[in-house]
């Protein structure tokens, strides 16, 4: 028990390199959960700004989310889109592989588990994090399979580059398992966002005692909004509101 | 009234361990919990069984030596209080509870429900204070604190060191008492010029012990027997940030 | 021939000055080659072990707790003395020595008590440095209240947790010389024994609590920091490890203890609920600035202290004080609520307490004041005890706090044996017969910070140790006294628990040796001890082995301890034929009630030596001189 050690105890003058900086910045698990702070404040930015084109689907106009599709797909646009996607998919993978080698140190620092462990309710959320995250990431691969590359429902074009959007969608929803996992993973996506939209900011140091409780209440708010917004689309179509 | 408890036994750290049943069949309500344990101790040797092991002292909270995780609560169902501190009031005729030492990787079991904490130590030794030798102080109203950040400093400081927070949380994260620690110097003007080299120091003596890294769950909050806040977390992850992007906060051999 | 006290004369102002100028120095190159062994981490053993290694040189710190941290200097609560006279009430250096010897009952040295209340400037100074975060005015500057009798504002205080921020302080710097590497550390260690070769302390005998394996260390100088014996009455407000045994041990190797019967007992803690109450909880003196004491004016009144009209209830304290009201100092409080008591008006299901009451308090002040000021401490009280006090009053009995009592030492802080120091609660030195309210904690980081590293350096700069190893036949020696001390509690094997002794003893010495004693309480005592004493070393029954963490083990040498000692307390409570302090000898009291002191004959330090188990110790007596207080009987009317 006797414990002795040796370590320089002296403030080192020595000028760290932005190099070093960066590599103990990602070796600290602050640095990887800062990591993930803001590789998800990127993802939630981006899975708002993809709610909101596709709330386009209840324009008056039925051609306005195929119109807004042609947009982006219109190859004069192809460099920002590429660049879009490639930084987005730089996000979720950062995202996942420092969630995933965190997870990997945290476990291993509780080697023997407890008899009986009781869990606070209020952290409920934060504790899903763990089967969410995944869950989540298997959607986004289901959604890029059926409505980006076809390869779960044929999707049909109005011309090159000109993808039929309204048609994909409503066909796709009407089919119930698909709705019902949509719905399901909005859910899990919802708490994923509340616990992450809260997190992120614990993470990166943006607290303080007058404001957590509002932070954690806009976190809510942000979160089932998105989920709302998200959900109805596939309910809408099953109720036979949104129709091709 | 009758309570049952169920007990991690375990003669050594290297010994294995196993839950083993106890009845007892007369608590006083107005007994404390650790009285509850003497008088099984008291019992046990009577009948030349060996008595459990704990760890206590002050019995009034806040030396920090008492703690195990009632029920999978760390310090049992009271929020704000220590083991010491909880009376068998709190608790029904037939209870059943199990006790269990704090488990960390970072702490051992040393005995029955006692455990080496002595990361803690290490942690403070890396970083947790201020370089100041005896006798080269100035006078103490010399340096004025603002009345708001000594009484946050000292809500931070009055972490009393237990480990409950490492033993609640699912990762056995340290986070909370080095946020503890940080935020009661860090407030303090007295705390600024090391301010930077002190998360580092802490951060990496934290890895080293093997200690978890927190998630945002907020156990450790829920559990502390001294209400210590989240926000102390959330302080050390900006002091970080800051002393690792901006600070000269360089440790030599890191 | 009389104990020399070492204390410079001249201007009582200047003596520590020139003191220190006196003493020799030791060259900083050198002081590394010097290895001092610390005992204990509180306020006294954690700041000298710090200071000591800041210096330069070698330090090995031991304490029985998990960590450093834990020492009993922790659970302080009121506050920290100083005479800064930062709110211009009239303070100064010589008021708090004035009123230091003054609470003391004219029992203390001078000399001591001056360069103390000298040294409380720099302490607040050094707190301050170190990130103690004591309260704050609005403006930034420090807070100051009134505390435990004092008529000016001098207490600084960190909340209700002052010795803790303290400690912390004072931890958290020797933490950062264990880092650097000039500490080593141990924790979870107990001494169980004091080297001592030509006459000189050379270092101490350890066991390791988790693995039982017995150890010497050796040193240039031993220092022992290992708080009060307050434990020898079972029941008190120490933490439940806090022990005599180091300084006892040290005592049967020639160390002097002094004034043993000099025990402090603290008027507001929480009465006694049942026969497994383990310890007493003390609730904060500064209660009693706003609390007033009462109880009833008829004796047996079972009514609900609601349901007693102002005019049968006694404010004892304000009737028989008029000028100090609820705050006289502890010894006087105390006394009263035992008087009271004894008269058959205590109240509660025992009649062992008296009601400390806000009611008025709350209605002047409104409860949010109360709450603001009190509101940890009335948490606690309704944690431990079920009850509401901002409904009822509170009750409160009075419960042994502190030992004024501990081994003899010089002005040097060193005791009769070369090279062992004494410094803390564990020492005798400034409070005399009584220690006022917030000046533990100012003498224990007075003694570590400043005192023992300026005097220290005159021993070792002035002997030449000889070099010695584990081998010397005083090492063994003290190593086979610990083994077997171990192995005869191990093999007594008999029916009783350790606790069931101790409880026992605890009773005897509250009952014959408490808040007031008799001639014949003592006899008796001193009859009964020896007979107990003997019965537990016969029949005490100490399961498990010597080597493994085995806490009966721990407690039972501890306990055998505490009946040696307190025969001792007994012996001198039975000699000291005066009343003083916390020592009230029912004999000697003035036509109303008050302490008489015998100021001719008693004006002494009384220095025990050892002298075998079972036989009377020696007595020795430093006389004690008034040049700047002169006595005068205490009057709080
Ligand atoms: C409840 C309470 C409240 C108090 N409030 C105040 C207050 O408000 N103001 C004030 O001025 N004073 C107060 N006091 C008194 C004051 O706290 C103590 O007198 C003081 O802290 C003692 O400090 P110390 O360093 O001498 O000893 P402690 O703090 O008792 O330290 C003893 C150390 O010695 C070690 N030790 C003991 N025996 C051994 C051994 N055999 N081997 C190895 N290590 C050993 C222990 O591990 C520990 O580290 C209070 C006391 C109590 C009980
Ligand atoms: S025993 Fe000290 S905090 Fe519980």
């Amino acid at each position: 028990m006797q414990y002795r050690r040796k370590q320089d105890i002296h403030m080192s003058a020595v000028a760290i390199n932005p190099l070093n900086r960066a590599v103990r910045f990602y070796e600290a698990p602050i640095g990887k959960k800062a990591v993930m702070a803001v590789t998800g404040v990127m993802l939630v930015g981006y899975v708002i700004g993809h709610l909101l084109g596709n709330l386009q689907i209840y324009s008056s106009d039925p051609q306005q989310i195929n119109r807004y599709a042609a947009f982006l797909h219109n190859p004069s646009n192809a460099l920002a889109l590429w660049g879009v996607r490639l930084i987005l998919l730089a996000a979720v993978v950062l995202h996942i592989v420092s969630s995933v080698q965190l997870w990997q140190q945290n476990r291993e620092a509780r080697p023997l588990r407890y008899y009986k462990k009781a869990d606070v309710p209020t952290s409920y959320a934060a504790r899903t994090m763990l089967w969410s995250g995944p869950i989540v990431a298997a959607f986004v691969i289901f959604h890029v399979l059926h409505l980006t590359t076809g390869s779960i429902l044929p999707l049909h074009d109005i011309g090159p580059n000109m993808p039929d959007v309204r048609y994909n969608v409503v066909s796709g929803f009407q089919n119930y398992w698909v709705s019902g996992f949509y719905i399901f993973a909005m859910i899990l996506l919802c708490m994923h966002l509340y616990h992450g939209l809260w997190s992120m900011f614990q993470s990166v140091g943006i607290s303080h005692p007058r404001y957590t409780s509002k932070l954690k209440k806009g976190a809510a708010i942000v979160a089932i909004l998105i989920a709302i917004g998200n959900c109805s689309i596939p309910i809408a179509v099953m109720a036979g509101l949104v129709t091709y | 009234m009758r309570i049952v408890l169920h007990i991690w036994r375990q003669a050594n750290a290297a010994a294995a361990g196993r839950m083993v049943r106890y009845e007892l069949p007369n608590v006083n309500t107005h007994m404390s919990f650790l009285e509850m344990l003497d008088i099984l101790n008291e019992d046990l040797i009577g009948r030349g069984e060996d008595p459990v092991a704990f760890d206590h002292d002050c019995r009034e909270g806040i030396c920090g030596m008492c703690g195990c995780m009632v029920n999978g609560v760390a310090h049992g169902p009271l929020p704000g209080t220590t083991l010491c501190q909880l009376h068998m009031r709190h608790f029904k005729d037939g209870d059943e509870l199990y006790l269990e030492p704090w488990r960390a990787r970072a702490f051992p079991v040393v005995k029955d429900l006692v455990v080496d904490r002595s990361a803690f130590d290490r942690l403070i030794a890396a970083g947790g204070f201020i370089s100041v030798a005896t006798g080269s102080a100035p006078d103490g109203n010399a340096i004025l604190v603002p009345k708001e950040n000594a009484d946050r400093s000292m809500d931070a400081a009055a972490c009393i060191g237990c480990g409950a927070c490492v033993a609640m949380c699912p990762n056995a994260s340290a986070s909370l008492f080095m946020g503890a620690k940080l935020a009661h110097l860090g407030l303090l003007p007295q705390g600024q010029p090391e301010r930077d080299r002190r998360v580092m120091a802490m951060e990496a003596q934290a890895n080293r012990e093997l200690f978890g890294s927190c998630t945002n769950i907020g156990e450790c909050e829920a559990v502390c027997p001294k209400d210590i806040k989240l926000e102390v977390i959330a302080r050390m992850n900006r002091d970080f940030l800051h002393a690792n992007w901006i600070g000269r906060g360089g440790l030599k051999g890191d | 021939m009389p104990l020399d006290s070492k204390s410079p004369g001249g201007p009582i102002e200047t003596r520590w000055d020139r003191h220190r100028f006196s003493l020799k120095l030791v060259n900083p190159a050198n002081k590394r080659k010097h290895t001092i062994i610390v005992v204990g981490t509180g306020l006294a053993g954690g700041s000298a072990a710090a200071t000591l290694a800041e210096l330069g040189y070698q330090v090995k710190c031991f304490c029985f707790q998990d960590s450093p941290r834990r020492a009993h200097s922790i659970a302080a609560q009121g506050g920290i003395n100083a005479a800064k006279n930062y709110h211009n009430d009239g303070d100064s250096v010589y008021r708090l020595f004035y009123d230091t010897v003054k609470g003391g009952d004219f029992r203390s040295r001078e000399s001591n008590v001056y360069r103390l209340a000298q040294i409380s400037l720099n302490i607040i100074d050094q707190c301050v440095a170190q990130g103690v975060p004591f309260a704050r005015e609005y403006s930034g500057y420090l807070d100051n209240r009134s505390f435990g009798g004092a008529q000016v504002s001098r207490t600084f205080y960190a909340r209700g947790q002052t010795g803790q921020q303290l400690l912390l302080g004072a931890y958290q710097a020797l933490e950062r010389q264990i880092g650097a590497g000039a500490v080593e550390m141990y924790p979870r260690t107990e001494m169980l024994d004091l080297i001592v070769v030509d006459g000189r302390a050379r270092g101490i005998v350890t066991r390791n609590l988790l693995t039982g394996k017995v150890e010497s260390h050796l040193a240039d100088a031993v220092v022992l920091g290992t708080g009060g014996y307050g434990n020898v009455y079972y029941l008190s407000t120490n933490a439940k490890g806090s022990n005599a045994t180091a300084i006892w041990r040290a005592h049967k190797r020639g160390a002097l203890f002094a004034n043993p019967c000099f025990t402090q007992i603290h008027p507001t803690c929480i009465p006694v609920s049942g026969d497994y109450q383990s310890k007493l909880t003390l609730m904060s003196e500064s209660l009693r600035n706003d609390g007033r004491v009462w109880v009833p004016k008829k004796k047996g009144d079972a009514r609900k202290p609601g349901e007693i009209p102002k005019e049968d209830r006694d404010y004892y304290l304000e009737r028989r004080y008029p000028s100090f009201g609820n705050l006289v100092p502890r010894d006087v409080a105390s006394r009263n609520a035992k008087m009271v008591c004894d008269e058959g008006r205590g109240v509660g299901e025992t009649g062992l307490a008296v009601y400390l009451d806000f009611h008025d308090a709350i209605q002047r002040l409104g409860k949010p004041v109360i709450v603001e000021r009190y509101g940890n401490l009335f948490d606690m009280y309704e944690r431990i005890t079920g009850e509401d006090p901002y409904q009822a009053p509170m009750r409160i009995f009075p419960a042994i706090h502190y030992t004024m009592g501990g081994l003899w030492v010089d002005y040097n802080l060193m005791s009769n044996l070369p090279g062992l120091y004494v410094i803390g609660e564990a020492n005798f030195s400034d409070h005399g017969a009584n220690r006022l309210g917030a000046s533990a904690l100012m003498q224990g980081l007075a003694d570590g910070y400043f005192v023992l590293p300026n005097t220290i350096n005159d021993y070792i700069a002035s002997t030449k140790v000889e070099k010695m190893d584990a081998g010397h036949p005083a090492v063994k020696e003290a190593e086979q006294q610990v083994n077997c001390v171990t192995r005869r509690l191990l093999e007594a094997k008999g029916t009783r628990t350790v606790d069931s002794y101790h409880r026992e003893l605890g009773k005897l010495m509250w009952e014959y040796c408490g808040m007031s004693r008799t001639a014949t309480g003592l006899k008796h005592a001193l009859e009964e001890i020896p007979a107990m004493r003997e019965q537990f070393w016969r029949d005490v029954k100490v399961l498990g082995t010597g080597e493994e963490l085995n806490q009966s083990l721990e407690k039972a040498g501890r306990v055998a301890d505490f009946f040696e000692l307190a025969e001792l307390m007994c012996l001198d409570a039975l000699e000291r034929n005066e009343s003083c302090g916390g020592h009230f000898r029912e004999e000697y009291q003035t036509p109303d009630g008050e302490a008489a002191r015998n100021d001719d004959r008693f004006s002494y330090v009384a220095a025990w030596e050892f002298r075998g188990v079972g036989n009377p110790p020696g007595l020795q007596q430093e006389p004690l001189a008034f040049e700047y207080v002169h006595p005068a009987q205490r009057s709080y009317k």
